[in-house]
This record gives C-alpha cells, structure tokens and sequence, in this order.
C-alpha cells in the first residue's frame, strides 16, 4: 500500500507554522518529545516511545568462531526493520533507501563508536567468541526513527545478560541462569543520536521532528553522543548547506537532550534491576493483568498559556482579600508559635504518623519510583527538622510561613 | 484470562479481551449435548451474533482482536439472542470489510449491521454516498487519482464538476484537496467520485483552498462529530470563526484567521477523542475565557 501523500495545503501551513515558531503538538523548537522505555520479561528486551513512534529492540547471543582477522573480538550484528505494521508505506522485506540510511547509521553510532567492549566477548581466542545480535524493529511511525532506534539499541544492550562460561583447558562451559547468574555486557559510554530537521535552507532548525515535519524539511542532521560530549557520529543529509555556528549550536544542544536522555535510561535501567530483584512484576507482563490499554491514548494536550498571567492576575484582583485577620500569634520558644487561643492542635497527631512513616521509608534501601523518591527526601527533610528542636508542637515549614506573614502585608499583596 | 479455561461472555462485556481468549456462552438446558449455533441458524430463543473479532469455536467464542468485548440485547427480549462483538481500534488492515454476522449469509437485521459499522477504525473503505477529502496524486488523461485512505485510489473524472465542459476544465494540481462524494464504491473495483450532486450542483463539493490545514482522526471521531446531535461542533464554533470540511475517512480540513487559531481547533478536535463532554466543557471554558 502507498503512503499518504502529503497535500500542498498541509505543505505550505506546516512551513508558515515553523515561520511562526510554531509546532503542530505545541512543542518549542528546542522541544524534544516524551521519552519512555519499558522492559519486556526477557534480558534485553525493550520498547522506547518517543511521542508515537515506538521500537522495539531486542538482543540475543551466540557462540561463533570469529572472524579470521581479528581471532580475539566478538561479532556485533545490528539489524533494523520496518514494517508495514509501523506505517502502510514500509514494505515488508524490501531494502529501501531510509533502511540502509537508517540502518548504517545505527552501525556508525554504536559499533564504530567502540561503545561495547568486543575483545571481552572473545572464550577462546581464534575459536570460540560471542556474537551479539540486536535486532530493531519499528512498530509506529511518527517521525524520528533514528533516535528512538539508537536510544532503545542502547538500552537493550545495556539490558542484556549473557550466560557465563567458564574454560577448563579445552572445554567450554555455558551455564544456565540457574547454575550462574548471567553477566552484562561490558559497555564503555552510551552513544545515543539527536536529529535536527532544517528548513527553508537551514533559516529554521527543530529538535526532533515529527513525521510530518520530517516531510516539508530541506535537510537532516543526525549528531550522536555520549554524555561525556564526545560526538561519535555526525550526519548530514538532505544536501544543504550548514553554517558552522548551526553545526556548533546543534552539537551544544545535542549534549543537553544526551546528558537527560541517559539520565532517564539509567533510571530505568535501575528501576527495572530492583524490581527484578523483588520478584515484582516487570516488564511488559505489567499491564497485562490491570487491564489497561497500552496503546492509542492521548497525551496531555498542549494548552496555550499565553495569557495565564494576565487571567491570573485578574482574578486575584477581583477576588476579595481572606476575610479573618490572624490573631498575633504567641510566641513560647524561638521556633514554636501559636495562633489563636484554646483550639485544639491537630497537627502534632499528624506529625506523628508522618515522622513514623519517614523512619520505615528511610528503613527502606530507596524508592521505587522517580516521583517517591522525591516524596522520601521531602520526607526525610521534615524529619530531620523535627530532630533538631525537639520540644516543638508546631514545626512544619508551612507553618512557620504562616507565622512570619503579617497581617498588615495581606492586602498589600493581593492589589 | 488464560487461553483456553474461557469466561463467560457477560462478564467480559466492557472489559479488554485479547487475541485467543475463549468466551462461553450461556448454556441452554434444552440444547445439552449439540453445540450453540449462532448466527443465520435461527434459534427459536433468538438468534446471537458474532461480530467483528469474534469466531465460533467449540466451547463458545474465540476473540480474535484485542479491544473491548460489547455485547447488544436483541429485540424481542429473547435471553441468549444479541450481538457480541469487539470494539478495537486497530491501526491498519487490509482492504476487507470485517465478517459480519455469524452464519453463510448476511444477517438479515438491519439494526444489528449497523452497528458493526460504526465500529471505530483508521483504515477507512470506501461506501457510496460518503463525502470525503481526497488527495490528487495523479492527473491522467480525462481522470484525476485521488488518494482517499482506502486501499485502493479513487478516480474522478474532470467532468464531474460544476459548470466544467469540454473546453472549460477545472484548474486541479498534484497535491491539492478535493471534497467529493463516492459514486461507485464496489467491492474489488476502483471506486469512482464526483463533485456534483444528482441536479449537477456542486452543492458544497469540489476544490478546496489553498489555505488551512488537513489532519487525520479516527473514523470513530468523525462518525461522531457528524452526528446530528453532535454539540463538539457547536461548542466550537462559539470560540472564533473558522471554516470546517470533514470527510467520512477520517481526515478534517480546518481553517481559521491564524496559524495559532488554526492550531488550536486541531488539537482541540485530537483531544475530543479521548474527552469525556464534561471534561470537553471545561477545555472549552477554559478557551473561551482568555
């Protein structure tokens, strides 16, 4: 089946909209789009979204003679393939040109950048050594192939576990996992690939394209990374002319999405390791039993902020000032006040339970997730403040705030 | 939901089911030892049909899709009648239209099959009468080809506009966008458009401008904002003016005064998918306030 075409109608308004540095999913030039990475069952296994554009990638090994010229190094093998699955315009089995453009630059990106330590792969030189093959497979399309393949390349590699062997002069043992763990690859850096689309010959550039964006763009450049800013692969495409100042600004950028890029992988990388280790449920296996659709929902949608403030502020002035002026609030030791006379205190009762839980949260190695991480070091925070004046009724930070805000300032505040 | 132990049909009604689960139907106690028949095989308890994602199999049903299993009470009140099918969004199939009903003939009730119709997809069939926006990816000769999402491209002939004769051919490039409704639309045949009405009016039909932007949604999407109670519209139309063409396979041509306003009723029209109209209220609010 062909792919769609595109219209002169959506041509000519998605480059008048990229004039108005404006984007069709409301990002920012700059903007790149929601990364995420999830784990299948299976070591090295992984499906990265980036926006709509999902891969799939997983790595598999093998015991092969190696090559005859280098005796000592295992094989890598990258394969990427698209499927009418991901967009009707791919054809099944057919080597089209963005294929082999896509595919070898996946190999530029992480066998030429020697991020995977091939000679550690080697069992008996000039016999027996690993090969390692990663295979790529995209499931949607929506703009950005590269990116999304290389992040999830490296994930899976990162990911994977092979079995351990073990040589007894001339014998070769494989374990099971059962017998011995299996052990990572040893992997050096991770290179992971930024693309750039130009437009109107270089004038405008845009982080990330989306699918349509990627057909009205006069040109491509592809940077790949480490977040040691080493660039180990650069691409341009598309056949326009770059300053060097835009090369330089897109290099700069690039080292900005790689540092946060492989900030999230290697989150995910450690979340999935702990719930492995727990027995939890990991992997894609998660979704299955809660009964919730993985696919075709809607993201949160841009909403124009433009004029917040302006509503913001409207509001504030219209509404009226809080009605009840604080009692001067009594103070019985620095750091402890009181506001208002014989009502009961309910917040030392709360303090109590919040101190317990802090005290088995930080029992605990770390949380989770990202988010309850966050929430344990709030915890913790409160805690320790708790510790340090210990013979206090009152001593949130909230309170305290309370406390210093005078009662003559309200309405200065709210004009 | 382990392939193969099978749930009953009732309770998987508005739940996921996927792909090799096996649904059971109520037993009948006069029909012990002879399996169910579904479909054109009329029971005298009132027949049951398997719709899209569904087959017989011995025990029951055999989920072929994964999506939300629906079930319908046929007329009559008869208890075992109806019509289970799943309600998926599949991406892409092929060219066929979904296996309606159960039995070797087409389902006899109408009511039923309309139902399955309106089963929401991305991969639209052409059917005679729709209005649709195509895309002219080819001039050849006296036909131009107009690319409609279906499988196969529509033909439109240069005739089949308003006032256009021999001498006077309408003024149509590669790439631009035509409203235009189906005159053929068969079953292993080229479907064939026109942009004039039985009076040879255009009635609202031909070239579209050159301006606004076109989007695809589901074809769920536009099946609801084409209903004629569909307030989406409406509600939207309150916000600032704009033009509007929707097409029955799925794509919508907007426009409005800017960019940023054309950008808006995009994503605000995206979203209305997945919005419930409590939630659609307060988005619009939310708009129309600043």
């Amino acid at each position: 089946m062909k792919a769609t075409p595109l219209s002169n109608c959506e041509r000519r308004f998605l480059l008048r909209a990229i004039e108005e540095r404006k984007r069709l999913d409301g990002r920012q030039c700059y903007d790149y789009r929601n990364v995420r990475v999830s784990f299948g069952a299976d070591y090295g296994c992984c499906i990265v979204e980036l926006g709509k554009t999902r891969v799939l990638a997983q790595v598999s090994c093998e015991l092969v003679p190696p090559k005859p010229n280098r005796p000592t190094e295992g094989i890598l093998f990258f394969n990427l393939e698209l499927s009418p699955m991901a967009a009707p315009g791919f054809e099944p089995g057919r080597q089209s040109e963005l294929l082999v453009k896509l595919n070898r630059l996946i190999e530029r990106c992480l066998r030429n950048s020697k991020c995977i330590d091939t000679e550690s792969l080697c069992v008996v030189a000039g016999e027996k050594v690993w090969q390692i093959r990663l295979d790529l497979h995209l499931l949607n399309h929506d703009g950005n192939i590269i990116d999304a393949a290389s992040i999830a390349g490296i994930v899976a590699l990162c990911h994977f576990r092979r079995p351990d062997v073990s040589v007894q002069g001339e014998e070769v043992t494989v374990y099971t996992p059962e017998e011995r763990d299996p052990v990572p690859l040893s992997i050096h850096h991770m290179p992971i690939c930024v693309s750039f689309a130009f437009f109107q010959q270089g004038t405008y550039l845009l982080v990330d394209p989306s699918e349509r964006e990627e057909c009205v763009m006069d040109g491509l450049l592809v940077i790949a990374m480490n977040k040691h800013r080493e660039i180990c692969t650069i691409q341009s495409s598309g056949g326009i002319m770059l300053v060097k100042d835009q090369v330089l600004r897109c290099s700069k950028i690039t080292a900005v999405k790689v540092a946060e890029i492989t900030e999230l992988i290697q989150k995910a990388l450690e979340n999935d390791q702990k719930v492995r280790k727990e027995g939890g449920k990991f992997g894609f296996a998660e979704s299955i039993p809660n009964q919730k659709i993985t696919a075709f929902k809607m993201e949160s949608a841009a909403v124009d902020t433009n004029n917040v403030e302006e509503q913001a502020e409207e509001i504030i002035t219209k509404a009226e000032p809080p009605s009840d002026v604080f009692a001067k609030p009594i103070l019985h030791t620095p750091g402890t006040a009181q506001i208002g006379e014989g009502i009961e205190n309910s917040w030392g009762d709360l303090e109590e339970s919040e101190r317990e839980e802090a005290v088995e949260e930080e029992g605990e190695s770390e949380a989770t997730a990202f988010e309850c991480q966050k929430m344990e070091t709030e915890d913790t925070s409160t805690m320790r403040e708790t510790k340090k004046d210990e013979p206090i009724v009152l001593s949130d930070s909230e309170e305290e705030e309370v406390v210093i805000l005078e009662p003559q300032e309200l309405p200065k505040k709210t004009r | 939901m382990a392939a193969g132990r099978g749930v009953a049909a009732e309770a998987c009604v508005g739940q996921v089911v996927l792909p090799g689960d096996v649904l059971l139907l109520p037993a009948h106690p006069d029909e012990d030892g002879e399996r169910l028949r579904l479909g054109a095989g009329a029971a005298p308890r009132g027949r049951l049909l398997c719709g899209p994602g569904l087959r017989r199999c011995a025990a029951g049903l055999l989920v072929t899709k994964c999506g939300l299993l629906r079930h319908r009470q046929a007329g009559g009140g008869a208890a075992a009648g109806g019509a289970y099918w799943v309600d998926s969004q599949q991406k892409r199939v092929g060219a066929r239209r979904d296996y309606v009903g159960g039995g070797g003939e087409p389902p006899s009730c109408p009511r039923l099959t309309d139902l399955f119709v309106h089963e929401p997809r991305l991969q639209y069939v052409p059917v005679k009468g729709d209005h649709v926006i195509g895309i002219v990816t080819a001039k050849a000769g006296d036909v131009f080809k107009l690319d409609v999402g279906g499988s196969e491209q529509a033909s439109l002939s240069y005739l089949a506009f308003e006032g256009a004769t021999k001498r006077n051919r309408p003024n149509v490039q590669v790439g631009d966008l035509i409203y235009g409704q189906f005159l053929v639309a068969n079953k292993d045949m080229e479907p064939e458009m026109v942009c004039i009405d039985s009076s040879g009016r255009s009635s609202g039909m031909g070239i579209i401008g050159q301006d606004g932007f076109l989007f695809k949604v589901s074809l769920g999407l536009i099946r609801k904002l084409l209903a004629p109670k569909c307030e989406i519209i409406q509600e939207l139309s309150q916000l600032y003016p704009f033009e509007l063409v929707l097409g029955m396979n799925g794509r919508i041509w907007v426009k409005a005064k800017t960019v940023q306003q054309t950008l808006i009723i995009v994503n605000i029209l995206e979203a209305c998918e997945y919005m419930t109209a409590e939630q659609r209220k307060q988005a619009f609010a939310k708009l129309s306030g600043n």
